[in-house]
């Protein structure tokens, strides 16, 4: 006769997840690297601001991890600014993984003090819950999506450090306050930085590469310290 | 949108435990989900029965006891429960509230035969 008993567990679901991606934020630590996981809805700019931030960036030493369930498109956009990029298909899936990260990452063999920018799959929904150990998720919004979006799929934009507000040059033919979308992303996140910005027009970029040139900086620095 | 990762987070989780305690089957899973989770909880039932299926945990029950939301209100500086994500302060009615835990996914324990 079989008898049931209990057995305690007390792991959270993602665990498996959140050691690869401790084990990302290590060696990206080791190393001074400043990974940042941009985050967004399919068709908000990303892979254009991308392109433009890796322009203004010049010599920086960096490399690109594009998510994408299928196509190599996104990689080869990046390529064409002469920056190295990996690509990653998801398939089915919804969302970039710590693992698929941590692979992607010892393809790169990155330099010390390199930047690493992750391209998450265009999705305001799942990227949310799995950490890849980046240094911050960026959430990508752009004026053309509607003012209520942070209110919608409010824990993209919790999770988020920072909102690029970004095609600001289309604001004056699309209708839309831009300090509503401001006051909503507030809303759902307090602490939220946030930058105007437009890959087109260049507007709002130097800001963006000030936060990130600062956050490289403060990583040299605790390296150095150590 | 991903309670397929996290189905599979949870058998990945479960069979190697049931492995180690020498339990061929198990009968009920209890996971707490908090109210930040963003899971979809009729997606995680679902996507549970079909990723057990052929696992030791095929036909188990699946209980979720839900955790409450906690959020701390930037207008009064409290930390308040609320139900809902967007709901507005209960102390002040403030609407700035960033939430402070309730995004937990754990799997509690296991019943085994």
């Amino acid at each position: 006769m079989s008898q049931s008993r209990l057995i305690e567990i007390e792991t959270g679901i993602l665990s498996k997840n959140d050691r690869y991606a401790a084990a990302n934020r290590t060696a990206l630590a080791d190393r001074g690297i400043l990974a940042v996981n941009l985050v967004s809805s399919p068709g908000s700019g990303k892979t254009t601001l991308l392109c433009r931030t890796i322009e203004m960036l010049g010599n920086q030493p960096l490399a690109v991890i594009e998510g994408d369930q299928q196509t190599a498109n996104d990689a080869d956009r990046i390529r064409a600014t002469g920056a190295r990029a990996i690509q990653v298909n998801t398939g089915k899936g919804c969302h970039l993984d710590a693992h698929m990260v941590g692979h992607a990452m010892e393809h790169l063999d990155l330099a010390p003090a390199s930047m690493l920018f992750i391209e998450n799959v265009g999705n305001l929904v799942c990227p949310a819950s799995f950490d890849l150990g980046e240094e911050a998720k960026i959430a990508i919004l752009s004026v053309t999506e509607g003012e209520d979006k942070p209110l919608k799929y409010p824990d993209m934009f919790t999770a988020a450090k920072i909102a690029l507000l970004n095609k600001i040059d289309l604001a004056p033919h699309c209708d839309v306050d831009l300090d509503l979308y401001e006051a909503n992303l507030r809303r759902v996140n307090p602490t939220i930085e946030i930058i105007r910005t437009s890959a087109r027009t260049g507007e709002g970029i130097e800001a963006w590469l000030g936060w990130l040139r600062d956050r490289l900086d403060a990583r040299s620095r605790t390296k150095a310290a150590e | 949108m991903h309670e397929m990762s996290l189905a599979e987070g949870i058998r990945g989780i479960i069979v190697d435990a049931a492995r180690r305690n020498n339990a061929p089957r198990i009968t009920r899973v209890r996971v707490e989900i908090g109210r930040f989770a963003g899971v979809e909880k009729e997606a995680l039932a679902f996507a549970f029965d079909v990723v057990m299926r052929g696992s030791p945990a095929e036909g188990a029950e699946l209980v979720m006891i839900d955790l409450p939301g906690q959020a701390l209100c930037f207008d009064c500086g409290e930390v308040v429960e609320i139900e809902n994500r967007l709901d507005p302060c209960p102390a002040c009615a403030g609407t700035r509230l960033m939430p402070q835990g309730g995004d937990d996914m754990r799997i509690k324990d296991l019943e085994v035969a």
